[in-house]
């Protein structure tokens, strides 16, 4: 670590209704892995944004290597060695590798000299990758290779990283971090941004905290404990959730070789899973984003129908029923996107609570709704779960992400369900609602309720879960007690590597 | 009734003549989707351009000037398309429909004192050498300069696609406008580029049945060749040598069926005159089997916001 490479002095930006950063100031060294940490809405995505030239700051100033930096655009980023890999990859799936990286570069080679280049940075940094590929095809962590490789290919002096190992196994984010461990002996200083503590302390040489768009405290993660973080991050001390395990029931819920075809073409074919539920158990599946989660909530919402005998809810099959009637019988399941799959944007809370709550909560009759109750219901649910909205009849588009994962969480547990079936219950979600939300699926559990919580969050799936299973292209892993599993275990039961191997320079 | 009076050579150079204004319009349109917009206003901007270059080519006496304008006029109609979707964020769909009403009532009223009017003869351009290989070359090479002119443009868009930078950020742009903004790549200025040339392809398309094949005004003589563009592009795949093909189909059965009436056949003309339509959605719906492959921002609207 020599000198200073870039230096943010005061950054403010406001947007209408809120200020997403009011003046921040830190500096990263050359070779350094510089954490920015914080809650969603803290503002990390905004000032790496500035960084990037995405977004003008209104006041404060930049200096990259002693000169003044204020990129007009990307381009002019690229141009000064900033390179940065997106949090929602910004590739286009219809594209090849090739062409992908092509258009993230300035003064890009013909294509035949691009694909040996890929060829060879891919193989020494130990991230193997064919430029003449479909990036629809690829998986996540071969997309996020796709980024790394794009940025690489420029020489950056400073690599932005917005959370960078969401998408990974333990492996994967073990290969990714020898990686940039190389990158970093080379000199070139990382922003990472996340909010995986102890990837954190494993990786970062200092931390900034971001709180309300504000720089709140540095640190030095490898001393400091991931609890001190996270309360710097929330500012109060966190709950955390807590369980009495009880005994284990009946089983309710049977999957009995359960194979479904995914109806998308990008989608994953699940392969005979088979699995059993008990009354009072948590029950979580881990696994890489693809593997097949959005098709099992599918299967077992009723979306996607089966053969009858395939799923048996207290003994009765019901593989080939519809949503409406799963319901019915106590199967209710929070799928994983909020807008336009769990709730529908443009409509009311109450609406909303109507939609999935007519049938158990006795919202309709004879085809009327009957909306004092259903608004009854909404409030409810608003009151219980802490949801912050001026009213039931705010559409659920106007509520934040964690705000809105309260209310889908919520209306589905209020409902009293036999089975409870939810998909990244916490996923964009502070720390504080996660943890509300974690307690609830819990209490539902100690009150005989059977819960299977789907997330790539492994902290949460073993901070709640009682069995632990993973998703791997369709197929389940075999079912382990969570207590006592191993990281290496979890990693290899998600697949293990996925054929990536360890930088070779 | 009298299937040998029918001319298989003329037939065939009258099937390029009749496909020239539809595989104008549909590349145009098919430039425009690979950009991620839908321009449902083919139709309007053609039958613009149709009038446009008329009155210009009888006023200056230039049919070639007549053409220009005709694309400029088209494109003048679609940038109107441009600022309502790409500015104001209207609904593509009903901007679209709203351009092809809105072009229809416009080239009525520039078209009044134009009905009966002759416009100025365009030359043919025989091709030395090649026009004079026997069968081929009364087809292909003895034909008007526009016919060239849409297929070097239909080679050129696919080349250009395919092989230039230029052509992979468009589609990159109708693939992912959000991934393309976050790269830095101007997503409006490169889809109104897109609809502009959209825009003067349909104009072009449009003189060409009004300056050429008719050659002469009538109101609405563009006769739905702007929807058939549009059906065009999309059983096509959004690929330009399947809109040439798929273009030269439509005018194939077209000329045909127009040489059969004449010839008398048995068959009841309503059934003729649907049979290009029919013949070419079938073919193209066979051949696209490969549906996957529409811009995946296709009709969507974009805003530069967080």
């Amino acid at each position: 670590m020599t000198g200073v490479l870039l230096s943010i002095n005061g950054l403010t930006k406001a947007y209408p209704g809120v200020v997403a950063n009011s003046d921040v100031s830190f500096q990263i060294g050359e070779g350094e892995v510089h954490a920015l940490l914080g809650e969603n809405g803290a503002g990390k995505s905004t000032l790496v944004k500035m960084i990037y030239g995405l977004v003008k700051p209104d006041s404060g100033t930049m200096t990259l290597r002693g000169a003044p930096y204020s990129p007009a655009e990307p381009r002019a980023a690229r141009a000064s060695g900033v390179a940065m890999v997106f949090q929602h990859f910004s590739l286009f799936d219809a594209l090849n590798v090739a062409e992908n990286i092509t258009l993230g570069m300035e003064n890009p080679p013909p294509m035949r000299d691009l694909a040996t280049k890929i060829r060879e940075v891919s193989e020494t940094y130990g991230l193997p990758l064919d430029p003449f590929r479909t990036v629809g095809d690829l998986s996540a962590g071969e997309r996020q290779r796709v980024e790394i490789i794009r940025c690489l290919l420029q020489d950056p002096k400073l690599l932005i990283m917005d959370e960078p190992t969401s998408v990974l196994t333990p492996q994967e984010v073990q290969i990714l971090f020898t990686t940039l461990r190389k990158l970093t002996a080379e000199g070139v200083a990382i922003l990472y941004i996340s909010h995986k503590l102890e990837e954190i302390r494993a990786l970062c040489d200092n931390a900034t905290i971001l709180r309300l768009g504000k720089n709140v405290g540095t640190c030095v993660p490898s001393k400091t404990t991931a609890s001190e973080m996270a309360e710097l991050m929330v500012g109060a001390a966190l709950h955390i959730p807590e369980r009495n395990g009880g005994e284990l029931g009946p089983v309710l819920l049977d999957l009995d070789n359960l194979s479904v075809t995914s109806p998308s073409a990008f989608g994953t074919s699940l392969k005979n899973i088979t699995l059993q539920v008990r009354s009072g158990e948590v029950l979580g599946l881990g696994g890489v984003a693809g593997n097949g989660q959005d098709e099992l909530l599918g299967a077992l919402s009723g979306e996607l129908i089966s053969t009858p005998g395939a799923i048996t809810l207290e003994g009765q099959p019901i593989g080939a029923l519809g949503p409406v009637a799963r319901r019915r019988l106590g199967l209710l399941t929070a799928p994983e996107e909020r807008l336009g799959h769990a709730a529908a944007p443009d409509m009311s809370l109450t609406e909303n609570a109507m939609l999935t709550g007519s049938v158990r909560e006795g919202l309709e009759a004879n085809g009327f709704l009957k909306w004092g109750k259903a608004r009854a219901f909404a409030e409810a649910i608003i009151e219980r779960f802490d949801v912050r909205t001026p009213g039931p009849g705010n559409a659920a588009r106007a509520l934040s992400g964690g705000n809105l994962q309260k209310f889908v969480i919520g209306r589905e547990v209020m409902q009293r369900p036999t089975v409870l079936v939810v998909n990244q219950p916490t996923w964009g979600v502070d720390a504080a609602a996660a943890a509300a939300i974690r307690q609830a699926l819990l209490d539902l559990a100690a009150g005989g309720t059977a819960v299977i919580v789907i997330s790539q969050d492994l902290d949460e799936l073993m901070e709640i879960s009682d069995h632990f299973g993973a998703l791997n292209e369709g197929r389940l892993s075999e079912i382990l007690p969570a207590r006592g599993l191993s990281v290496e275990q979890i990693g290899l039961m998600m697949g293990g590597a996925h054929g990536m191997e360890v930088a070779h320079v | 009734m009298d299937i040998s009076s029918i001319n298989p050579i003329l037939l065939l150079a009258s099937l390029i003549v009749a496909a020239t204004p539809l595989l104008l319009a549909a590349i145009g349109e098919l430039v425009v989707e690979k950009a991620g917009v839908l321009n449902l206003g083919v139709e309007g901007m053609m039958i613009t351009g149709a009038i446009c270059g008329f009155a210009i080519a009888v006023n200056t006496g230039s049919p070639v000037l007549g053409l220009a304008a005709a694309a400029v006029g088209g494109a003048v109609l679609s940038l109107l398309f441009a600022l309502l979707t790409q500015y104001a964020l209207a609904n593509q769909v009903a901007s679209g429909l709203a351009l092809t009403l809105f072009g229809l009532g416009l080239s009525a009223l520039l078209g009044q004192g134009y009905q009966g009017v002759k416009p100025p003869a365009f030359p043919q351009v025989d091709i030395p050498l090649l026009a004079d290989i026997p069968v081929l070359g009364p087809i292909l090479f003895t034909q008007d300069p526009v016919v060239y002119l849409a297929f070097a443009m239909t080679a050129a868009t696919w080349a250009v696609l395919k092989y230039t930078r230029a052509g992979l950020i468009l589609r990159a742009v109708g693939e992912n406008h959000d991934a393309a903004h976050a790269l830095g790549y101007k997503v409006v200025r490169i889809r109104v580029l897109a609809i502009l040339f959209g825009g003067a392809c349909a104009g072009l398309g449009g003189a060409y049945i009004s300056l050429i094949r008719v050659p002469q005004w009538t109101e609405g003589m563009t006769a739905g060749i702007g929807w058939i563009a549009l059906a065009l592009v999309v059983f096509a795949s959004w690929k330009p040598w399947r809109v040439l093909l798929g273009a030269c189909l439509f005018g194939g059965v077209n000329v045909l069926q127009l040489n059969l009436q004449a010839a008398g056949v048995a068959i009841p003309v309503e059934y003729l005159a649907m049979s290009p339509y029919l013949i070419t959605i079938l073919v193209l719906v066979i051949m696209s089997a490969d549906r996957s492959s529409a811009p995946a921002a296709l009709g969507r609207s974009f805003h530069a916001s967080q």
